[in-house]
């Protein structure tokens, strides 16, 4: 067993951690940190873990030592925390924005602050296991993906590398209110969110620049909030290139994703679920990624689906981990999600 | 017998006992699909009803 904390552990992606790790069979989750919650039953603010842990939220002072800190704060405070954090643990896996672009300049054109911390830039590792898996294996500081970016590049990645489309990609993400986090505003109360399919980054969302650093493309992304809680699906619009037919990019989907464990192809002509759908895979660690060829114009639609608490964030954190200590990568993951729900 | 997919070209294990017209479906991409020979295997994509949720 090794002994992990958890920063951050009140917000959603914070929450989503909490439940897979004490879930774990080879995890024991010893801390909980939350800034404004010290004292109080994790189960007040997470519901579902009642009667599977006793653990109360602690400050961050209160910190010991563990093999393994997971960081869910904010992007901008986290590149402050991290230099005094880091002793608290050999391994830390951050799930904010703040270690995973590697260019400092793309960092502050994207999050519009300077970056702090750029001396420490170089020691992360993507917590993406299909592009960095050899990395994970001995990786002590990890950047987890954004939900978004990691849909859009498990969409694209295959397509990219085996070089069959042109580089600039279109890229229409939806998500579920959950990835706006755990703070109300007079946005999200149910009156103005109910029902509504909300354009909130019309142009420049950060995932741009996550998705151009793994893929080698020129993105440009809308994102819309939908009438979901959990789930992202993207649709990534593309030129093909010249020669390059649907037997082709149908080989390299295969090629890319047959020994992975929680990525599913799924490009289907029958059925209501043909294409990737975000419904099914509430609670699970699965990224389905699939496609359609168009003809005339020659064109690619890559569309991918996760649940963005999970694949999006706290699972590929914990997938990542499993690499990271040896374990079978599905190791506390393999929750295959809900039907009908 | 083996006969490929026409949609996405996995491999499918076809029991000798398959007979001509019969409708087997694709492992992979769910696709329906018709015999259309058996020496050698053969097969086609068979008709389907389109949804139309547009109008």
């Amino acid at each position: 067993m090794i002994r992990a904390a958890v920063l951050g552990g009140a917000g959603y992606i914070g929450g989503e951690l909490l439940r897979l790790l004490v879930g774990h069979p080879k995890v024991e989750l010893a801390a909980a940190v939350s800034s404004r919650l010290g004292g109080k039953r994790i189960d007040g603010v997470h519901p579902n873990l009642r009667g599977v842990t006793d653990l109360t939220f602690c400050s961050e002072e209160e910190l010991g030592e563990y093999d393994v800190l997971f960081l869910a704060s904010a992007h901008g405070s986290t590149m402050s925390l991290l230099p005094r954090l880091a002793g608290h643990a050999k391994t830390v896996i951050d799930l904010s924005g703040d270690f995973r672009l590697t260019d400092p300049a793309q960092y502050e054109r994207y999050y519009g602050i300077e970056h702090t911390a750029t001396d420490l830039l170089g020691d992360f590792v993507p917590g993406a296991p299909e592009l960095a898996r050899e990395a994970l294996k001995s990786a002590d500081r990890i950047a987890v993906p954004g939900c978004m970016a990691n849909a859009a590049i498990l969409a694209l990645r295959p397509v990219a590398a085996e070089g069959l489309i042109e580089p600039d990609v279109t890229i229409d993400a939806r998500t579920g209110s959950s990835g706006s986090g755990a703070t109300a505003g007079s946005n999200n109360i149910h009156a103005e969110r109910s029902g509504a399919m909300r354009v909130f980054a019309p142009a420049g969302h950060r995932h741009e620049a996550e998705i151009a650093q793994a893929c080698g493309v020129r993105p440009t992304m809308t994102a819309t909030g939908v009438e979901a809680v959990r789930g992202v699906q993207v649709l990534c619009r593309a030129q093909l290139r010249d020669g390059v037919d649907e037997a082709a990019v149908r080989r390299a989907y295969r090629k890319h994703y047959a020994g992975e464990p929680f990525v599913r192809v799924v490009a289907q002509r029958r059925g209501a679920y043909r294409l990737p759908e975000p419904k099914i895979l509430a609670g699970s660690n699965f990224c389905d990624v699939g496609f359609a060829v168009r003809e005339e114009p020659r064109q690619l639609l890559a569309v991918a689906a996760l649940d963005n608490l999970v694949k999006g964030g706290a699972g590929n954190a914990v997938q990542s981990l499993n690499i990271r200590m040896g374990w079978p990568e599905r190791l506390g993951l393999e929750f295959p999600g809900l039907h009908p729900v | 017998m083996i006969a490929a997919c026409p949609e996405c070209e996995n491999k499918i294990d076809l029991p000798d006992t398959t007979r001509l017209s019969e409708v087997v479906e694709c492992s992979d991409c769910r696709s329906e699909l018709e015999v259309v020979s058996t020496d050698p295997a053969l097969l086609v994509i068979a008709p389907e009803a389109e949804e139309d949720w547009g109008e």
